[in-house]
């Protein structure tokens, strides 16, 4: 057992905050999605500059494999990288669709043809994706989706919709599951496809989140025609893929540092702040708050360097992942809370009011982890994978 | 002992849940969140005419002097139906003090006013130094010929823009308690600017600047340096009114939820036959009806005058502000991805919660006072 990096992914630690410094987009409200009422259409925008820089060192998407783009990073290696740009809230606009799944998710069940087409222009940042997968009546029962994608020659046609889906605005590509075989049981009739949204036949439209933002949207699908390469692997095998694409979906790992770098500016608030000559920390109650902010940080981030350490030992994360999910969502949440309230009447405080404390960046986090303690897996789907995967518990 | 509404309360309350979900429907309640004035003056005059803004001034006054209590009740509709606008603001902020602590000749200006639904008020009394104890008031007032000269900013006035008049907390002298006095100042005058603050809530809240504002001597609510007493009386009623908002609030939110969780179906059952689903809801109807009936009794203490009525008002709004935020939290986790829309009204709950959990004190705030009480 050992706590501590090697001295290489030290230095490599330190290449890439050095590089963030430098080359960090000065624009943006330091707020990693960008999520504040004035520019929230900016971060996809930011993200696209700053991911070109990001090509040319190759750090778009570093962990995957050389041939592929990547640099072929190790899984600390890339725990690392993940959690300097999340430290430094560096712009990530939607890439982790692309980067984090949709890419992954190609290179294990794509054919040559689909990965010379799709994987290099993920990582020179030329395409974005969206995640098509979540519908009106297909939520946390996935599987009861009902877009059907119907052969037609060498085609499929494509009738239904999609909900949710965060980034369809912006975005090149969609990863799209959809049934293909009425008759089978749900699991089984379910195909994965890779679908460029120029297709004729796709509309998308807007949907307004709780902080005012468009990020997310319904896509419709009328008698959208594909061609046979379209399909990832094999028909009717989709719903095994979109396994793989959630299991990369939630072990995401290195998240949990944006929780550090919010502890850290609290803790410089509460030590520089007096509200009326009475400084913030001899009020009641605040310390003792900021210090189970600290533990729950530092237990945070040690979830997910377990789940790392599994990965890195060659292992599959099972219902760990689920834990530093469900985990790193709730602290960050309770952070936000925290700020808020430390904060007093300051905390109910728009980020564009000209008397808010740290740029509004509690009450934000607070409303948008409300939205991920959902989005990904609810907290209660996680805990099921918990309980019956992870423990062996029955289904009930 | 009895711990339900009477018959009169009853009636109160049917009565106003009827006229609120027809007159202040949800879509009011968004279009006031992006309206300057963020209330609908046909609304306060249909509310006037109900006889709610005299609802606890006495008949004389021209209300229809009921207690306490009754307030309660409809604050609780207020809270469910979320009400925009400054009803709390003018019946309590403005019309507990006055009716505590003015003079013949204010009381009779005023309150037939308030009655009437013709005189909008509020109380400026946080500043930037955003505390509710007498020490963080420091707006000054000098003395100047037969007046005073007023000079200072008050921050998070509820509804201030929109006001007739306000009772401002000024720092005549002294310190702490000592030294308080309370002005009746007409709104628009002269040095006196409005900015609205841009709040989570979308509620409205003003940045209240003082530049150089005279006011007469009559306009002193009260005596000169002794405005604190008043303010303490007031921010018990406004304690409790806040309480029963988040009551009101609470129990929307959690009757929306629960009944979405009997609707909607994933796995081809209502995903409330889930025990993860119906444990959340238990808890949140312990947190509702603890709520209701620990501000009820706060309520009752302050009406009947018992001693330990300040201790119950603390218990009440450490233990409301902590529950309902529970209770909202639930409600955005068991909608799932459409609680996290704008569209969807749950998240109208959610935002305001975290603004009536923050104001009057939040549950730190009480909870310390609940300890000193404790005489441990
Ligand atoms: C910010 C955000 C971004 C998103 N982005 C995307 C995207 O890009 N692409 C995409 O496809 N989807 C996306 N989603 C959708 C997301 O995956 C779904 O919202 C999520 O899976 C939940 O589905 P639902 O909203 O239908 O809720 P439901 O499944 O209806 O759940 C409602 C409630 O019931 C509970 N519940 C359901 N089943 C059970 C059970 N068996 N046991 C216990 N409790 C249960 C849930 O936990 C939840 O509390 C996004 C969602 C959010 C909030």
């Amino acid at each position: 057992m050992d706590f501590r990096f090697t001295p290489e992914e030290d230095k490599f630690r330190q290449e890439i905050r050095d590089w963030l410094k430098k080359n960090l987009p000065k624009s943006g409200s330091g707020d990693r999605f960008s999520r504040t009422s004035d520019d929230n259409d900016a971060n996809p925008v930011i993200y696209l500059e700053f991911a070109k820089k990001l090509a040319s060192k190759g750090w778009v998407a570093p962990h995957w494999p050389a041939e592929y783009g990547g640099l072929g990073l190790s899984v600390i290696q890339q725990l690392i990288f993940n959690e300097e740009m999340a430290y430094a809230s560096a712009p990530i606009g939607y890439s982790m669709i692309g980067v984090g799944w949709a890419g992954p998710t190609i290179i294990v069940y794509g054919t040559d043809e689909q990965k010379k087409e799709h994987l290099s222009r993920i990582t020179n940042a030329e395409t974005m994706w969206c995640q098509g997968f979540s519908e009106p009546n297909a939520g946390s029962d996935l599987a009861a989706l009902q877009t059907r994608a119907v052969r037609d020659g060498d085609d499929y046609v494509i009738n239904g919709q999609k909900i949710w889906t965060s980034g369809a605005h912006f975005a090149n590509w969609m990863i799209l599951i959809a049934r293909t075989d009425q008759d089978a049981p749900k699991h089984k009739g379910i195909s994965y496809f890779l679908l460029d949204m120029k297709t004729p036949g796709i509309t998308t439209s807007p949907l307004i989140d709780m902080m005012g933002n468009h990020a997310f949207n319904e896509v419709f699908f009328d008698n959208v025609r594909v061609p046979r390469e379209a399909l990832l692997g094999e028909e009717n095998r989709g719903w095994y893929m979109a396994t793989t694409t959630l299991d990369f979906e939630r072990s995401s790992i290195g998240g949990a540092v944006g929780g550090q770098k919010l502890l850290e500016d609290l803790k410089t608030f509460v030590a520089e702040t007096s509200f009326n000559g009475r400084p913030i920390k001899d009020a009641p109650g605040v310390m003792g708050r900021l210090a189970d902010c600290a533990i729950d940080v530092e237990l945070g981030r040690i979830l997910s360097y377990r789940v790392a350490t599994l990965q890195a030992r060659g292992m599959v994360p099972n219902y760990e992942s689920s834990i530093a999910k469900l985990f790193n969502t709730d602290m960050q949440f309770h952070l936000g809370e925290a700020g808020m309230e430390i904060m007093g009447l300051y905390g109910q405080l728009e980020a564009d009011s000209k008397w808010v404390h740290l740029h509004g960046r509690f009450q934000r986090q607070w409303m948008w982890q409300t939205g991920l303690k959902v989005g990904g897996g609810t907290t209660e789907i996680q805990k099921n994978i918990i309980a019956q995967r992870g423990l062996g518990m029955p289904r009930g | 002992m009895d711990l339900g509404l009477d018959e009169q309360q009853e009636l109160l309350r049917n009565f106003a849940r009827d006229f609120l979900e027809k007159e202040c429907p949800e879509t009011l309640v968004r279009e006031m969140e992006e309206d300057e004035k963020g209330y609908s003056p046909d609304l306060w005059q249909k509310m006037a005419k109900q006889g709610w803004m005299g609802l606890i001034i006495s008949e004389d006054y021209g209300g229809t002097g009921m207690n306490l209590c009754e307030l309660v009740v409809l604050i609780e509709e207020f809270g469910r139906a979320l009400v925009p606008g400054p009803f709390v603001p003018t019946v309590v902020l403005g019309g507990v003090p006055i009716m505590h602590a003015g003079s013949d000749e204010q009381k009779s200006e005023l309150l037939p006013k308030i009655a009437a639904g013709d005189l909008i008020m509020t109380m400026a009394l946080t500043e930037p130094s955003a505390k509710w104890t007498a020490d963080g008031v420091h707006l000054e007032a000098k003395k100047d010929g037969g007046g005073y000269v007023l000079n200072g900013t008050k921050l998070f006035v509820q509804d201030g823009h929109v006001t007739d008049k306000m009772i401002v907390a000024t720092r005549t002298g002294g310190s702490g308690e000592d030294g308080i006095t309370l002005f009746i100042v007409d709104s628009n005058t002269d040095g006196i600017k409005f900015e609205v603050l841009k709040t989570i809530a979308a509620d409205k809240q003003s940045e209240v600047t003082f530049e150089n504002v005279r006011v007469p001597a009559s306009s002193i609510l009260g005596a000169e340096g002794k405005g604190w007493e008043i303010v303490e009386h007031t921010k018990q009623v406004a304690t409790v009114a806040a309480c029963a908002y988040l009551v009101g609030l609470s129990q929307m939110d959690f009757d929306v939820t629960l009944n979405y969780a009997k609707e909607r179906v994933q796995f081809g059952r209502p995903i409330g036959s889930f025990q993860a689903i119906q444990h959340k809801l238990a808890d949140a109807v312990i947190d509702v009806d603890g709520s209701r009936f620990i501000t009820y009794k706060a309520a009752w203490s302050l009406q009947e005058g018992e001693d330990d009525a300040d201790l119950m008002i603390s218990m009440a709004k450490a233990w409301t502000s902590d529950a309902s935020r529970r209770v909202v939290a639930h409600g955005q986790q068991i909608h799932g991805g459409i609680g996290f829309t704008k569209e969807y009204k749950i998240q109208l709950y959610f935002r305001r919660q975290k603004w009536m959990e923050l104001m009057w004190g939040d549950a730190d705030y009480h909870r310390e006072l609940v300890a000193d009480k404790l005489e441990v």
